[in-house]
């Protein structure tokens, strides 16, 4: 066991990873020598030579067809997009391409890669550098796509994610990456340093693809999260104290509807939360799945809590951002006269 | 002026609306030398002759053959005789051999675009005209260098002895389709037979063909990669991404533009070939650049091989355009005498590249019109003794077809529940 933060607790998958199948390897825009804009790809070139970790031109449509092109002649590759903001060039190659190879090969071709990308505010990053577009990818058959909210998960999900023969959209939360964030943006900033999720083994251990967690039992509502919204829910349901079932996705494709169902069916109220604009976004397919499941258990209409459906405003970050206040009023609504 | 440090003139007044000069703005939109109703007109198309253009070595640095970009490399001249440095060795039963794969490629477009046209699939597209571009690729490389094409290289497919039948359930999405009923007609994949899945998309499988590559390096392979692209797509972005990235990484791959002319209505000049040659793209980023005449075998089986030893050399990819023409429609489903003069095809001034290999191995003493006439005859008997195997597992529309219940499968590689719910949904 080592403190790691999400930072190192990656760049230990990446590790392990590189260390046990000599298919793995990894590129990006200054992902070699630099070792990524956030480090991520540290010391693997020093460790396992330039051709498994090597920058790459700016050309992220590039950059994902090459690792098509290696995952279907037998590699591994983990590629990174620098902030997922700059991964449209790639969509039409992961959307097309990537998603469909098996299917429309019947099997003869696969693309067993990982898009790792930088995604979420809270950094003031401005419209480039703040976006959550897993719903773009989660819409996409073929696809699955992973947002870890810890440094344990962070590394075991991201082993999952290369050991895994489907393509897979690995999204990081940025703020998440040197500690945790409850969106209190006006407190002093923490480490993971201390935290039990931050102790992470040094060696190979998996967290598996589809698997939900939940972060913290509760009877009185349940809230469904992923990425730094995790954490926000945490702080908003102490702070409103509030009996709430939190539970952590991990997954958003696949996704673990028996823990969401099972957790709703008791509960009967059911929050969530998530960075991404609102219409379209995942929350609405969360919405739509849990009043399929879970209808007749029901007491109050599902409420989402989501950034707002506009480009992410670099002056207004922490009114955009889904912050513990809206979380709690969401809460508060949807317990009504139960609180 | 208020500091007197900055003496900038004094707008001058003027009505609004007014300006000092009439513009000279005003766009070019390109317009090919004939459409429908005039004249067809090549006379844009510089024709050097057969032999001229040297042979630079493979390890020769591609800055030192840069006028290979512009010119067009031809080994067989109008006689039928093979003349110059580019001349290949092959005997004459591996050219006869190509010659019957060429026939073979035209009578299956004939037979399957009538099958399209008695209803019997939706789709079909035809590669006439232009067999010797895949015939002659597939000569020149092994089996185990993956072909990235396009949907016009059937040719490399029946080259390489993928079974017509085969490529024909695949035509009928029929119980037999290897592809069992997933993709659109001409959409093949054979793992096996070094052939890509073919997409659809324009463009996208250049890029990965370049991944594919250096994967073969990677893993210490003599294999390559080989892809195409129509003139058409090589304004999209995948192809530049391709181009840069061979450049960089020295992949192993040989990137194949064929310039046939024609993107369905478009004609080469709205993909910018008015402005230079398609092959001229290599060279601002440094890949050696070949221009072929696609429609002459012998060239383009001597540009592949000399591209595949340079590849297997480790010495990186080349870039080569095949100049030749798209005699019939995009696809079954456009009118060609809507956009070009119906003469246009006859007039090509690069011929048919059946033709032009016909006279080659008559004038080789080894192939007569008797024996051509056999041959075509033989193709023809061979792909209605397939259509008929093919058509008896089912044609598009027919009961006979996949079972639906594998429409849910390989999505993933594990069917996840939501997929095993919907397949339950459609009551399957």
């Amino acid at each position: 066991m080592t403190t790691m933060n999400m930072v190192k607790a990656l760049n230990s998958a990446l590790d392990v990873m590189m260390e046990r199948d000599p298919n793995v390897l990894t590129f990006g825009e200054d992902v070699g020598y630099f070792g990524g804009v956030f480090r991520v790809t540290e010391g693997l070139q020093a460790r396992y030579g330039r051709e498994r970790c090597f920058d790459t031109p700016i050309a992220e449509g590039g950059i994902v067809a090459a690792a098509i092109g290696m995952g279907a002649h037998g590699l591994r590759p983990v590629v990174e997009i620098q902030f997922a903001d700059y991964i449209y060039p790639a969509f039409d190659q992961i959307v097309s391409e990537a998603a469909r190879l098996r299917y429309r090969s019947a099997g003869q071709f696969n693309a067993p890669i990982t898009i790792r990308s930088p995604y979420g505010g809270g950094i003031f990053g401005g419209q480039v550098h703040s976006q959550s577009p897993e719903g773009l990818f989660t819409h996409v058959a073929g696809l699955k796509t992973v947002v870890p909210s810890n440094p344990y998960d962070a590394k075991g999900l991201l082993i999952s994610a290369i050991e895994d023969d489907d393509p897979v959209i690995f999204l990081e939360p940025k703020r998440l990456y040197n500690g945790p964030f409850d969106g209190h943006h006006d407190r002093a900033v923490r480490a993971w340093a201390g935290r039990a999720e931050a102790e992470v083994p040094d060696g190979y251990y998996r967290v598996p693809l589809g698997k939900a967690a939940i972060v913290r039992a509760g009877e009185a509502v349940t809230v469904l999260a992923y990425g730094t919204m995790v954490h926000v829910a945490m702080a908003a349901a102490e702070e409103a104290q509030i009996d709430a079932e939190i539970i952590d996705l991990r997954t958003l494709i696949p996704l673990d509807i028996e823990t969401i169902e099972a957790s709703v069916r008791r509960t009967g109220r059911c929050v969530i939360v998530h960075e991404a604009t609102r219409t379209s976004g995942f929350g609405a397919e969360l919405i739509a799945l849990v009043q399929e499941h879970c209808f007749y258990h029901l007491e109050a209409p599902i409420e989402r809590v989501t950034g707002w459906d506009t480009p992410y405003p670099h002056a207004f970050e922490w009114e955009y951002f889904p912050g513990p206040a809206r979380v709690i009023q969401a809460l508060r609504r949807v317990m009504g006269d139960a609180t | 002026m208020t500091d007197g440090g900055n003496d900038l003139p004094e707008p001058v007044a003027r009505a609004p609306g007014e300006t000092a000069l009439p513009s000279l703005a005003g766009l070019r939109i390109p317009e090919p030398q004939a459409r429908p109703g005039a004249a067809p007109d090549f006379s844009g198309l510089v024709l050097p002759h057969a032999g001229a253009a040297r042979r630079p070595a493979v390890d020769d640095h591609p800055g030192l053959f840069r006028e290979l970009a512009y010119d067009l490399i031809r080994v067989l001249d109008e006689e039928g005789t093979a003349v110059g440095p580019w001349t290949p060795a092959l005997d004459a039963a591996t050219l006869t051999g190509a010659l019957t794969h060429m026939l073979m490629t035209r009578a299956y477009d004939n037979r399957m675009y009538r099958a399209q046209r008695a209803g019997k699939t939706s789709f079909y597209l035809k590669s006439t005209g232009e067999e010797a571009v895949s015939v002659g690729a597939a000569l020149a490389l092994e089996t185990a260098d993956m072909c990235f094409p396009t949907y016009r290289q059937q040719g490399l497919l029946i080259s390489r002895g993928y079974p017509l039948v085969d490529m024909m359930c695949q035509i009928y999405s029929n119980a037999r389709d290897p592809l069992k009923g997933r993709q659109m007609p001409v959409m093949y994949s054979s793992r096996e037979h070094g052939f890509f899945s073919i997409s659809g998309n324009l463009g996208t499988q250049f890029s990965q063909a370049v991944g594919w590559a250096m994967a073969c390096a990677y893993k210490r392979e003599n294999h390559i990669a080989a892809a195409w692209i129509g003139d058409g797509a090589t304004a999209e972005g995948d192809f530049h991404y391709a181009l840069t990235m061979a450049a960089v990484y020295h992949a192993p791959v040989i990137l194949n533009i064929v310039n046939n002319q024609w993107a369905i209505s478009s004609f080469q000049g709205i993909a910018g070939g008015l402005e230079t040659t398609f092959a001229a793209r290599g060279i601002g980023v440094g890949l050696p650049a070949l221009r072929v005449d696609g429609n002459d075998l012998l060239a383009v089986y001597a540009a592949t091989a000399w591209a595949a030893e340079r590849a297997r050399r480790n010495l990186g990819g080349t870039l080569i355009e095949m100049v030749t023409y798209r005699r019939e429609g995009h696809s079954t489903s456009d009118d060609p005498s809507r956009y070009r003069p119906v003469d246009e095809p006859d007039v090509w001034p690069l011929g048919d590249p059946i033709e032009r290999l016909k006279r080659h191995l008559v004038r080789l003493g080894v192939w007569d019109d008797a024996r051509h006439a056999a041959a075509v005859a033989t193709a023809e008997v061979y792909v209605k003794q397939a259509s008929g195997q093919a058509e008896s597992f089912g044609t598009l529309g027919s009961d006979q077809r996949p079972s639906v219940s594998s429409m849910f499968d390989d999505v993933y590689a594990e069917m996840p529940w939501h997929l095993r719910k919907q397949r339950q949904d459609l009551g399957i």
